[in-house]
């Protein structure tokens, strides 16, 4: 029970992570990583949609859409984008500051792949509520950590000499390629 | 003929604020595949253009959808431009196009199984690819069928052409194969990295060195021929 | 925000305040939801019957393959950790957890076939594993999913004579070993994928473990 959680977490975290393994949550993944500070902040207000939605999926699946599953893509989506507007009003009540820093990225957590796809791969991999929590929280650490990882070496590229060729995305998706295969590295460890 | 009868009536009509410019079907239809490519131009759609381009063979399957999803929705968003209310048009064009990605999985699913299946979540993903919510929102949206229907068209063929092109590249490369024949012979050893998520990325990475190689010889040659 | 949403209107008689009532942008998403409801139910209705018939055949051809097409095949559902004819109240057929059962012409069973899985070197590995419900000896394994290496832990698909040597071995438990072997309960992993190889050699010894004392239960309860 508990060694199959952790290898649902590890697993999603590093081996099939999100981002470098599965190309889920790319958008952010590209777009705001220039700056390590924004790139994890991104990485925990996901984590937080990615571990309510998680449960809403299961609640869903288990109580509702029972007898039609081929309502599920169109319920996911109402239940993320609603969430993701009750989240950004908790935010915004609670946490004030936290809300202006996180600006513009927390509505566009709703056409966030990772969401999305988290919510579906729940459903094919027939996840327990539990399993579902540990598979959001795998998920989103990653999301975090492939973020942040990102936006560090990128900050660090706004510095060097770059050819004019490679200036746009060229050198970024290089880059990913060299972060996707260092976590190739983890494959493995699951088992044995 | 034909464009001119269409740019005729576009004129006729009143422009929305906001709207792109009336112009020919033909260029409507032309900008996706090759000046507004959304893949390697906008850049969207990022996700299955490197999730599901392992072999030729998914990059087709998944191009099919993505047509039929953009071009049907893109029909319909036209059509009802009037009838949807502008503050919930965003949450209306949603569910006209989940409805559309649920029916062609349910498709895939009952008719080509097999594929179905290796794509898996990712047709239903079509949901947030973001080429088909932008184009409801900045094209089809504001003008009449025929235009959203000419311009669906060219940008889903445009995702094709550089969907194709990545997965046809990274099957030949990485499995010595194309559509499942093979190609170089029992005594190729193939580049089994190309087809693991790393190639996805440093494919994408190369074609866009390429591309940004090929702007910068451009740029050069009309600065040569100005002075 | 609102001077986008004008333009939606018909340009002759742009009728913002009026048009844009909380009841009217109820009722078009109402409307449009129970529409896309619809369409969506008419469509599955349709496809329904190919999909389902599509997954009862590819597990009836997996089930086959590992038990050598036997002349009968029964299908024992678990009921809580019991075995029973019929499936669990409210579960689908063919979503339940399943045992497959062949036997030959005189009624006797010749081999047992059951799904399990376990993590492999990068995702699950899912098998459907046969083996004999008395002796214990295997009849086979068929991939049903996985995402190995390609070229290295996918040769448990590709190269058949690794999957042909299962065949007749005993899982008490079974073991792997780099080097050819005769022992009867040891097989040879695949150079370059000893994880993959290992995973496999798991989940068969998952497999008998779990479902042969069920078996054996229901054999003792009068396959009750």
């Amino acid at each position: 029970m508990i060694s199959n959680l952790a290898w649902i977490f590890f697993s999603t975290l590093l081996i099939n992570n999100f981002t470098l393994a599965m190309f889920l949550g790319l958008c952010p993944f590209f777009g705001v990583t220039s700056k390590v500070d924004t790139g994890w902040r991104l990485g925990v207000a996901n984590t937080f949609v990615l571990v309510i939605v998680s449960v809403s999926a299961w609640a869903l699946n288990t109580y509702v859409l029972t007898n039609a599953p081929y309502l599920r893509t169109i319920a996911f989506i109402v239940v993320i984008a609603s969430m993701v507007q009750i989240v950004e009003m908790i935010i915004k009540k609670s946490l004030p500051t936290l809300f202006r820093e996180l600006g513009i990225y927390l509505p566009l957590i709703t056409t966030n792949c990772a969401i999305l796809g988290l919510a579906l791969f729940q459903t094919t991999r027939k996840y327990s509520l539990l399993e579902g929590i540990f598979f959001a929280f795998g998920a989103g650490l990653g999301l975090t950590l492939a973020l942040s990882l990102m936006a560090s070496i990128r900050e660090r590229m706004d510095l060097a000499d770059v050819p004019v060729v490679a200036k746009r995305m060229g050198l970024v998706m290089v880059i990913a390629s060299c972060l996707s295969m260092a976590f190739m590295g983890f494959a493995g460890m699951g088992s044995g | 003929m034909t464009t001119d009868i269409a740019t005729a009536a576009e004129a006729a009509e009143p422009i929305v604020p906001g709207a792109p410019p009336p112009q020919p079907l033909r260029l409507d239809f032309w900008r996706g595949i090759a000046d507004d490519n959304p893949v390697m131009i906008q850049m969207l759609g990022l996700c299955p253009a490197m999730a599901v381009s392992n072999s030729l063979e998914n990059g087709i399957g998944m191009s099919a959808a993505v047509i039929f999803v953009l071009f049907c929705s893109s029909l319909l968003v036209s059509s009802l431009r009037k009838i949807i209310p502008g503050e919930v048009r965003l949450a209306s064009y949603i569910l006209i196009i989940a409805t559309f990605v649920t029916i062609s999985d349910l498709v895939m699913q009952a008719y080509f199984p097999l594929l179905s299946r290796t794509l898996g979540p990712f047709v239903p993903l079509i949901v947030v690819n973001c080429i088909i919510l932008g184009r409801a929102e900045a094209f089809a949206g504001k003008v009449k069928p025929m235009r959203a229907a000419a311009d669906a068209l060219g940008m889903g063929l445009g995702f094709t052409l550089a969907l194709c092109t990545i997965s046809a590249f990274r099957e030949i490369v990485g499995n010595g194969t194309l559509l499942g024949f093979h190609l170089f012979g029992p005594h190729y050893e193939p580049w089994v990295f190309m087809i693991m998520p790393p190639g996805g990325f440093l494919t994408m990475g190369l074609m866009f060195l390429v591309m940004g190689w090929w702007g910068e010889r451009k740029k050069a040659k009309l600065t040569e021929v100005a002075a | 925000m609102t001077g986008h949403a004008h333009g939606h209107g018909a340009p002759p008689a742009p009728t913002p305040d009026a048009g844009s009532s909380s009841l009217r942008l109820t009722v078009t998403l109402a409307l449009f939801g129970a529409l896309a409801g619809a369409v969506l139910a008419y469509t599955y209705q349709k496809t329904l019957p190919p999909i389902r018939k599509f997954a009862a055949e590819r597990v009836e051809v997996a089930v086959k393959e590992v038990l050598g097409s036997p002349a009968k095949l029964d299908t024992l559902f678990l009921v809580g950790d019991r075995l029973s004819k019929t499936p669990p109240a409210g579960v689908d057929a063919l979503e339940a957890v399943k045992l497959f059962i062949g036997s030959n012409a005189s009624g006797e069973p010749t081999g047992v076939a059951v799904e399990e899985g376990s993590p492999g070197f990068s995702g699950e590995v899912r098998l459907l594993v046969g083996f004999h419900p008395v002796t214990g000896a295997l009849t086979g394994f068929k991939v049903l999913a996985q995402k190995e290496t390609p070229g290295l832990g996918d040769k448990i698909i590709k190269d058949s004579s690794f999957a042909r040597q299962f065949i007749g071995k005993l899982a008490n438990p079974l073991k792997g070993d780099k080097n050819p072997t005769t022992d009867p309960s040891t097989v040879q992993t695949i150079t370059g994928a000893t994880i993959t190889s290992k995973t496999v050699i798991k989940v068969i010894n998952k497999a008998v473990e779990t479902w042969k004392p069920r078996l054996e239960a229901y054999a003792k309860g009068g396959g009750q």
